[in-house]
């Protein structure tokens, strides 16, 4: 069976509640069947409101949304067929973990045994078997995240929707728990949308990712690309961290622009640039400057140690460089460290590829 | 093991075990020195009146202080036949007494109550007595035999066998319409005079269709207050909250003016066709009167613990509902329904108690056939000034309620109640 890669499709989405301000502007997604696809933004950037839409609890202004084909815009949300883990995982407060993964199937008027059958191995999927007749108050927090994927599940949607399940998680939890998830879609193959607004998260789980900001898809490509090559400053600044220099272009070829900033040049990866004489911020992400490069660099500079901040794997290393005391270098912890000190001046060197000259900020 | 652990001692010296107890102690002492004013509060205004009330509505002594030889002779009696000779003495001299005091008119009517006929004899006693008629030099039956036949009248005597024990339980029969019979057995009273359980009954199914009423209407508004944008929420809530500050009496008082056969609400039907101008149904002075003004009345009691409950539930689980494959109904009816549950009992039971005792409405408005058993006592406490029935049917009226109270707990589970 070949994968559908329009399963989910936004077509030329737009919403507003209010009919003044658009929450999602002319939204244009494609999500391929079996696909863990991330809607990754800050808050109010309307990946929500995207994901409530889908699964049928708000309506599009403009637009149509389809699934597997159908246009779903009209079909209220008990008939779509779609499973959904709430932020706060909405068990049944009244219902027994049996009760609440029975739920869904109950309501299709499934056969007790099927029922039986099917409860007994969503809940081996997320290894809480001997929960059944717990109340949803007596698990602690991860499990009742367990149940609640697992309520989602148990039906066999094609479609799991996931509102920043995480939340309310503690650090190891959460990490343990996104490798669960991961685990879980890739054993069964279940189409996955998961709202978050932890970039790591995002990174971590996902096939795909799309940025939001501002009602809009800023970017969607896969975690690598996005770290690696983000397409405007606002994906570069939100996702991993960043060294920033805003300047000028003063002179561009086909890979490579020169840049000035108030008292320096630097040269830079043109990305969103075109000509001479626009403004441009470029991004660098901290690991790809080194210190004292043994290779030929294209970009090498002094900066003076302004503050070492020690992190066990890393070293942050903030620096005066170029005019800004704001840039941040990640040095690994090896037995071959460096000694690194306050008010020193070291030497650091990167590439102009690594340099992206993206659209000003 | 613990006695080869070594004592914990506080710097001073002393046990740590012991200086904690004290501490714990002074702890103790002070709550309770907090709390005592307000439980002396509650022992002078609820548990002593009700003390009170119970040892009223069973207090017989009053007869039983007046005639203290008679009932001792009478204890002999068989109460078949004529009492002998010593009871007739006996009752002369206690009678005598009671002469001597002025009190024998009391016994007359005390007497009356439990047999009609006593005052006019003991009256024709009192004035052979005053005029020293009875010689006790010789036998005094045939004397008091004399002065009237219904002295010679077995039940008479029986009648008053029947007030000797110092409590009797005769007017908590009487408030459910039953009495002691002349055997002493208890009987109902003849069917067209059996008013108290109309009144109860009547109570009841007021009290329980107010209740229905409230909690069909309330459930939706404490829905909405629940589930509306504040803005629009808090102005419905001063709307639900807006009678609770105003009179009792003047929300009576303006269902009587809406009501009535010229009022407005009549005015209104006959307006639009309704109804003809001269056949104006009467909605006052009647069970629909009542029940109108308390659903009114009693609704706020009903939508504040929905409304509290509600406020609780999450938006998220009906839409879990709703995604997981429930129709809009079923969501609701499974999942959203059964967390009010809460709410629904503590709303019911409170409705429902204050609607049994309610009382000035009915009064007002309720007329003949929409009075409760609370007017009833009111009656007896300002009419007939018989406190000890009015007692009788306060007592029957609370325990009744916290029958009710205890129902509920087997069904649903007081600690299942949030009224907040």
């Amino acid at each position: 069976m070949s994968k559908n890669p329009e399963f989910v499709k936004f077509d030329k989405v737009d919403k507003s509640y209010d009919g003044k301000v658009l929450v999602v502007k002319d939204l244009q997604l494609d999500i391929a069947e079996g696909e863990f696809i991330t809607m990754l933004g800050p808050s109010g950037s309307g990946k929500t409101t995207c994901l409530m839409m889908l699964a049928g609890f708000e309506t599009p202004t403009h637009g149509e949304i389809l699934l597997d084909g159908n246009i779903i815009s009209n079909i209220p949300p008990h008939k779509r067929g779609i499973g959904m883990v709430f932020q706060n995982y909405a068990l049944f407060p009244h219902m027994t973990v049996y009760e609440n993964l029975a739920f869904p199937l109950r309501v299709r008027k499934v056969e007790k045994d099927e029922i039986d059958k099917k409860v007994d191995k969503a809940l081996s999927m997320v290894s809480l078997k001997g929960f059944e007749t717990r109340m949803p108050a007596q698990l602690s927090g991860g499990q009742q995240q367990r149940v609640a994927v697992a309520r989602a599940l148990v039906f066999d949607p094609a479609v799991v929707l996931m509102d920043e399940p995480l939340g309310a998680l503690d650090k190891n939890l959460r990490e343990s728990m996104q490798y669960e998830i991961k685990h879980i879609h890739e054993s069964i193959g279940v189409t996955v949308v998961y709202v978050t607004h932890d970039q790591s998260e995002a990174l971590t789980m996902s096939n795909r990712i799309a940025v939001f900001n501002d009602g809009k898809v800023q970017q969607l490509s896969d975690p690598a690309e996005l770290y690696e090559k983000p397409v405007n400053s606002f994906v570069a600044e939100f996702i991993g961290e960043n060294n920033t220099f805003n300047g000028e272009v003063t002179d561009i070829s086909n890979d490579k622009c020169k840049v000035k900033l108030s008292n320096s040049e630097i040269l830079a990866n043109p990305i969103s640039v075109k000509s001479k004489g626009e403004k441009t911020t470029v991004s660098l992400r901290p690991e790809r400057a080194l210190i004292n490069p043994t290779d030929k660099m294209d970009n090498m500079f002094t900066g003076k140690i302004e503050e070492v901040i020690y992190h066990g794997d890393h070293t942050r290393v903030r620096l005066n460089l170029l005019g800004s005391s704001e840039f941040i270098l990640k040095v690994p912890n090896s037995t071959s460290n460096l000694e690194l000190k306050v008010r020193q001046d070291i030497n650091i060197g990167w590439n102009s590829i690594d340099a992206r000259a993206l659209d000003p900020k | 093991m613990s006695s080869e652990t070594k004592q914990i001692l506080t710097t001073d010296g002393i046990p740590l075990e012991v200086s904690l107890k004290k501490a714990e102690k002074k702890n103790k002492i002070k709550a309770f020195l907090l709390v005592a004013p307000l439980l002396l509060f509650l022992i002078i205004t609820y548990v002593f009146p009700i003390g009170e009330m119970f040892s009223r509505s069973i207090d017989d002594k009053m007869i039983t202080n007046m005639l203290p030889n008679t009932f001792k002779k009478m204890e002999k009696w068989d109460g078949q036949e004529l009492p002998s000779e010593e009871v007739f003495a006996a009752f002369y001299y206690d009678f005598k007494v009671l002469v001597e005091k002025q009190e024998h008119g009391k016994l007359g009517q005390r007497l009356n109550k439990e047999k009609n006929g006593f005052n006019s004899i003991t009256k024709k006693l009192f004035r052979q007595v005053k005029r020293e008629k009875i010689d006790e030099s010789i036998n005094i039956k045939e004397q008091i035999m004399k002065v009237h036949k219904r002295w010679r009248n077995v039940e008479y005597w029986q009648a008053i066998k029947r007030t000797a024990p110092p409590y009797t339980m005769s007017k908590y029969l009487k408030g459910i319409d039953m009495y002691y019979a002349a055997d002493g057995s208890i009987t109902q009273v003849d069917e067209d005079r059996r008013i108290h359980r109309i009144l109860w009954l009547r109570t009841l199914e007021i009290a329980f269709f107010v209740t229905l009423f409230c909690f069909l209407m309330g459930y939706p508004i404490a829905h909405l207050l629940a589930t509306l944008p504040m803005k629009y929420s808090n102005l419905l809530m001063i709307c639900v909250l807006l009678p609770f500050w105003t009179s009792l009496l003047v929300r009576t008082a303006s269902w009587m003016i809406l009501l009535q056969q010229q009022g407005v609400v009549n005015d209104f039907f006959v307006m639009i066709g309704l109804v003809a101008d001269d056949s104006r149904p009467e909605m006052m002075y009647n069970k629909v009167g009542t029940y109108v003004a308390m659903t009114q009345i009693l609704l706020p009691f009903m939508v504040l613990p929905l409304y509290s409950v509600m406020k609780t539930i999450s938006p998220s689980l009906m839409r879990a509902g709703k995604s997981l494959g429930g129709t809009p109904f079923v969501a609701f009816w499974k999942v959203y329904f059964p967390l009010t549950i809460p709410g629904i009992g503590a709303g019911c039971l409170l409705v429902f108690i204050l609607a049994i005792g309610y009382y000035i409405t009915p009064a007002l408005v309720g007329g003949a056939s929409g009075t409760l058993i609370s007017n009833q006592i009111a009656f007896h406490m300002k009419q007939t000034l018989d406190w000890s029935f009015a007692s009788a049917m306060g007592l029957m009226l609370l325990s009744g309620v916290l029958v009710i109270y205890w129902i509920y707990n087997k069904l649903v589970g007081v600690d299942n109640i949030k009224l907040g």
